[in-house]
């Protein structure tokens, strides 16, 4: 059997990649005494590409995430983005939710210049940047509607907006598409690698859909059951030049995804 | 046919919410009617005689004068509770330290028998305007206070989480995030401290001195007019529904565009 090109967990572990936007180094994450999330985590994420984070459900995924857009602290270890430190939230990192945490009360163009409305941005600049991604997701039409009148895709297509108009260069994505239905979500999938292409973004995408992570990632780290570790770390890179369908019918696809899943049921079962 | 097959089903009709809404107080306004009529009481007037009585005092300048009598310990009271209780609630739910100082205090007033307390403000601060507009704070002030420091404590977690990871500094998280999210039940307390500051000014003027609307129940009881003392509790209800309605729609119009009927 011909084994896809894989990086060891070895390698992935402490040895710095060719270009890392962010590194994680042996980070540890305690809730209380009792609840060990996270128990030494290390990896690097390359710049310019999309990096899954992937495990069992309770692994720590989101938890580690939220460590690395600085809103939460580690018990112990590091996140570095572009070599400094992570101390809290910063304008290098955007955020997409997955309850898309949208404020009800505003329209969808102003909850999607709300980064830039944080950010002291002119009203009538930050609505022309914000006009301008909620049409890169598809929504062009809605921007004077409220959230509560929109689809979940929709509404985190507006999420989606927020986070690419503050213009960081890190997007972090917490199980973006979760809420959001099958079919939905796969036109999801790929308008987000469509998007990404011309974004130059550097993104670190949790989820628990092993068919999502195989289809978006170049790079997917496999978290062990908590307090999580690093399992191990491939790099799937699927030719997606075919279109969408090709992609999911192709051996390799479907080779990745038995192997997420083999290697990930092994910590199912015990 | 269609227009006269729809207008003729009366299900499709009570689907309709204001002949529902009108068709509830109908009902209330007739069983009033067919109670006084009975009658239920000598003191008990219908609903005619009260209307006819309501009409006369709209007309002769009684409830004018009357208002602006009740109206002024009353605007003052719930002015003063609306922007300090929301400031204590909006506070307290913000700081730890301020809700452990401040809290227990409105929860013990909140469950304190308030009409049993009113008599002893004439003692601190006799019978003149201030008592009255301390009758008013003190039946207020606790729903006022404690819904605003619910609505502030449970702002979503999800939403403040968001404006820290775009760096929001503290006061774009309390005013762009946590007040409009609290918005809702800080007027829902505003709205309920508004009825409750209405009772205090009626019970100070029916208990401490009998001036303005208390007084009008009372004078109408001792001459036995009952239609005139009915029609004096009617206009107090229609006007605390009305001040609660228009207070409702400055909610709607400043925090929550969303909810606007389009």
């Amino acid at each position: 059997m011909t084994e896809p090109a894989t990086h060891s967990p070895d390698a992935a572990v402490g040895t710095p990649t060719v270009d890392a936007a962010v590194r994680v180094v042996d980070l540890v994450k305690d809730f209380g005494s009792d609840v060990h999330a996270i128990g030494g985590l290390s990896f690097d994420v390359p710049r310019g590409e999309l990096t899954s984070i992937i495990g069992p459900s309770g692994c720590g995924k989101t938890t580690t995430l939220k460590v690395i857009a600085g809103l939460a602290e580690p018990t112990s270890g590091r996140v570095e983005v572009e070599g400094r430190p992570v101390t809290g939230p910063g304008p290098d990192r955007a955020m997409v939710f997955q309850d898309f945490a949208l404020l009800p009360w505003a329209t969808v163009l102003r909850n999607a210049a709300f980064g830039l409305e944080l950010k002291g941005v002119p009203r009538r600049e930050r609505e022309s940047v914000a006009r301008e991604y909620v049409a890169k997701v598809g929504l062009a039409g809605h921007e004077d509607v409220y959230p509560h009148q929109l689809s979940g895709g929709m509404r985190q297509r507006v999420g989606l907006a927020r986070a690419l108009a503050v213009d960081a260069d890190i997007l972090l994505m917490d199980e973006p598409f979760a809420s959001v239905d099958e079919q939905i979500r796969r036109k999801f999938q790929e308008d987000l690698l469509n998007l990404l292409s011309d974004e130059d973004k550097t993104v670190i995408f949790v989820t628990h859909s092993i068919e999502e992570a195989v289809y978006v990632s170049d790079q997917i780290v496999l978290l062990t059951r908590g307090p999580s570790t690093v399992s191990t770390v491939v790099r799937p890179g699927l030719d997606h030049s075919a279109g969408s369908d090709s992609v999911r019918r192709s051996t390799a696809y479907l080779d990745w995804v038995e192997r997420i899943w083999q290697e990930l049921e092994s910590y199912l079962e015990n | 046919m269609s227009v006269t097959q729809t207008a003729l089903r009366p299900t499709r009709v009570l689907a309709r919410p204001w002949v529902l809404r009108v068709l509830s107080i109908l009902v209330v306004l007739c069983l009033w009617e067919w109670a006084g009529r009975v009658p239920v009481s000598i003191a008990f007037p219908t609903f005619t005689d009260t209307l006819a009585a309501f009409v006369d005092m709209l007309a002769d300048g009684t409830f004018a004068s009357a208002y602006a009598e009740t109206l002024g310990p009353l605007l003052v009271g719930v002015g003063l509770t609306a922007v300090g209780g929301v400031l204590a609630g909006v506070v307290m739910g913000l700081s730890p330290r301020a809700q452990w100082f401040g809290l227990p205090v409105f929860i013990v007033l909140q469950a304190a028998p308030s009409a049993a307390i009113i008599p002893l403000i004439t003692f601190v601060y006799g019978i003149g305007f201030a008592a009255k507009v301390f009758a008013v704070v003190l039946l207020s002030a606790p729903v006022i206070v404690l819904n605003s420091y619910r609505g502030v404590a449970n702002a979503p977690r999800s939403l403040i989480e968001m404006g820290d990871s775009f760096q929001a500094n503290t006061r774009q998280r309390v005013w762009k995030i946590v007040i409009p999210a609290a918005s809702g039940l800080i007027f829902a307390g505003l709205r309920l401290g508004l009825a409750q500051g209405f009772t205090g000014a009626i019970l100070a003027e029916l208990i401490i001195t009998p001036t303005g609307v208390g007084d009008l129940i009372t004078y109408y009881r001792s001459l036995a007019d009952y239609p005139r003392m009915f029609a004096a509790i009617l206009s107090i209800i229609i006007f605390a529904s009305v001040s609660i309605t228009l207070l409702q729609r400055l909610e709607l119009r400043l925090f929550r565009p969303e909810m606007r009927p389009s």
